[in-house]
């Protein structure tokens, strides 16, 4: 979680230094869904992640100096600086950048997987202003009717950039999974523990059953939706800082671990970015023609 | 004689029997239904674990089928009407045919869209377009169309073993239509030459001195050859004709090797010519260093397809359309 927490932090800072182009959505708040859920995945389960998907991809085990190569449209990035931040490829983890257009990718490989009996489940993420979009609720008929392993977690930070949930999401969250019969687990907590425990049922749930189902987390993001596009009161903000997942947790540690692990970060991301940072942009030899 | 049609339902077969990794999915495929156009008839019989129908949600189709293909297996989708894909162009154009080349060629999306398109069946402005123009020029994604100069069934198990996405489009007249045999029937005195193996391209030549090349695709290629016939028992034009089986990426080489003989181009597609597929090609050869090429382009008009015959063969290319251009071009 402190990884994610200062890797997001960094990719900041390089952000407004003016040092990074483009774009990118901090997972920070969020961290303990990632690092939660994952805790009960196999090695080999399926990820597809969205837009806000470095932590995301830290959780999974992704290399953070292969991510600051890529953010920073690096030759030697993840996928060669192709993606960029919302475009990502590592093994079993997948991410792209249209709000709900990877859901039914997700159950597609879901589907795959049960065909070739491999045990696999797919965890697909889906922000609270992303069930806006018709194509999960195809997605969520075809899981329930093919009885298709894939998670759907819903991080509900309360906002869809600068939408607040009120006025974009009618009726509740679990209902849109009750109508198609998927089973729902919903968890009200920052802490990575229970965040744990609770994605356990759903993920065995999944797995046991070769079913769907649905992790609603209440979550809430401390930075803005991408960069400098904030409108939350700051009181908001600060009230819900006092349930931050990384003091939560912090406070089951020792002090000296807790510098212990802040120290080695410091280490791993200065590492991560100033390697990157000596890398080189693809050039044009880098084009051959897409088909032939 | 064998109808393109079935030509095509063995394709899909042979692709079925041959690898257990090729799944078909869309709407009202079952037997004893097989599909709204028959293509699927007889397959869920003989493969009921891999054809699955599905609810009307043509996006999501195409979605789960990305996610099937980007784990191994090597879906077909059927959209019903080709008027439907308006549905799928996110997943076409922002999904399936970004993630190989975005992921730096760590993936490969290897589906097969099919659907059926075109008029002059009374189906009217939602059943009877040609909308394969949207999908042409995306990077990433090959359009195919089959004729009756190539085998359709090679053509499609081709596109089925492709690595990359395919969108295949089936005109709607094309089924009933019957596989040429070159020098036979309506193509006694024809020369025909093939330009590449997988996806080929048919120069049809009626002489060694072409005064007109036709570019065409798919049906429409059963309305130029009648015209082709025409022209050259009415005035002795010698037309030249070059049927595409692929529409996207575009190959110039064929064409332009015949203009550089004829030096009359004129294009003739379904879709509405503004904007569309033959554009893309005259101006091609405007670029090319073929000098004083004329050109015409003929396609639908623009207005949505009446349902009423009189209306829709107006704005749909008829034969006579096509015979005006030639001898328009030929002044
Ligand atoms: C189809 C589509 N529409 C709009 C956007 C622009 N966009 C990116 S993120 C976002 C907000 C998403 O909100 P939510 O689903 O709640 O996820 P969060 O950002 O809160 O994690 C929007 C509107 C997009 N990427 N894709
Ligand atoms: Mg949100």
């Amino acid at each position: 979680m402190l990884l994610i927490r200062r890797f997001e932090e960094r990719l900041l800072e390089e952000f407004s230094s003016g040092k990074l182009a483009g774009t990118t959505h901090a997972y920070i708040g969020q961290e303990a869904n990632a690092v939660g859920i994952f805790d009960v995945l196999h090695k080999d389960d399926i990820i597809f992640s969205n837009h806000r998907c470095h932590g995301h991809y830290l959780a999974y085990g992704g290399d953070p100096y292969l991510l600051a190569a890529e953010v920073m449209g690096k030759s030697t990035g993840l996928v060669g600086g192709r993606g960029g931040s919302q475009h990502i490829h590592l093994r079993n983890f997948y991410s792209n950048g249209i709000q709900g257009g990877i859901v039914p990718i997700a159950t597609g490989m879901a589907l795959a997987e049960k065909y070739i009996k491999s045990k696999r489940i797919t965890l697909v993420f889906l922000g609270d202003g992303t069930l806006g979009q018709g194509i999960i609720y195809e997605s969520f008929n075809f899981a329930s009717l093919w009885n298709i392993p894939v998670l759907f977690v819903v991080e509900n930070n309360r906002y869809a950039q600068t939408t607040p949930i009120e006025i974009a999401v009618a009726g509740n969250i679990p209902d849109r999974f009750k109508a198609f019969g998927i089973n729902t687990w919903e968890c009200n907590s920052t802490d990575v523990v229970k965040i744990r425990e609770d994605s356990e049922q759903a993920v065995n749930f999944v797995r046991s059953n070769m079913q769907p189902a649905g992790l609603i987390l209440q979550t809430y993001r401390f930075a803005a939706h991408s960069k400098g596009d904030d409108f939350r009161k700051p009181e908001e903000i600060a009230s819900n800082k006092k349930s931050d997942p990384l003091l939560i947790h912090g406070n089951r540690l020792e002090k000296t671990d807790r510098e212990m692990a802040e120290s080695e970060i410091t280490w791993i991301i200065n590492e991560a970015f100033s390697r990157a940072d000596q890398d080189p942009y693809p050039g044009s030899n880098n084009l051959p023609p897409i088909l032939l | 004689m064998t109808t393109v049609l079935q030509h095509l339902t063995d394709g899909l077969t042979r692709s079925m029997e041959g690898d257990k990794r090729v799944f078909l999915l869309g709407e009202d495929l079952l037997d004893p239904y097989g599909g709204a156009f028959k293509v699927t008839r007889g397959i869920s019989t003989r493969f009921p674990e891999r054809v699955l129908t599905t609810p009307i949600s043509e996006a999501a189709i195409v979605g789960i089928a990305t996610g099937m293909a980007m784990r191994g297996l090597r879906p077909v989708v059927e959209i019903m009407f080709g008027d439907f894909v308006t549905l799928i162009m996110d997943q076409v154009i922002n999904h399936a045919s970004k993630f190989r080349w975005v992921y730096n060629n760590n993936v490969s999306v290897p589906i097969v869209v099919r659907t059926p398109m075109g008029g002059r069946r009374g189906y009217g402005p939602t059943h009877s377009q040609s909308l394969e123009k949207l999908f042409l020029g995306i990077p990433g994604v090959r359009v195919l169309a089959p004729n009756t100069i190539g085998d359709p069934a090679l053509l499609l198990q081709n596109a089925i073993a492709d690595d990359d996405p395919v969108v295949f489009i089936e005109h709607k007249l094309l089924y009933a239509c019957h596989r040429l045999e070159i020098g036979k029937g309506d193509l006694v005195d024809g020369e025909v030459e093939q330009f590449g193996e997988r996806y080929p391209t048919y120069n049809i030549r009626f002489s060694s001195k072409p005064q007109i090349s036709i570019a065409t695709y798919g049906y429409n290629f059963e309305i130029v050859r009648k015209v082709a016939l025409e022209v050259l028992y009415e005035r002795e034009i010698f037309t030249e004709i070059i049927v595409f089986s692929q529409l996207s990426p575009f190959n110039l080489m064929p064409l332009a090797e015949s203009l550089s003989k004829s030096h009359h181009l004129l294009t003739v597609e379904e879709g509405s010519s503004n904007l569309g597929w033959g554009s893309e090609i005259a101006a091609r050869i405007a670029e090319s260093d073929l000098n004083n090429v004329k050109i015409r382009r003929v396609g639908a008009l623009d207005f949505p397809i009446a349902n009423t015959k009189t209306l829709e063969d107006l704005i749909l290319p008829s034969q006579s359309v096509i015979k005006k251009a030639i001898y328009d071009l030929m002044e």
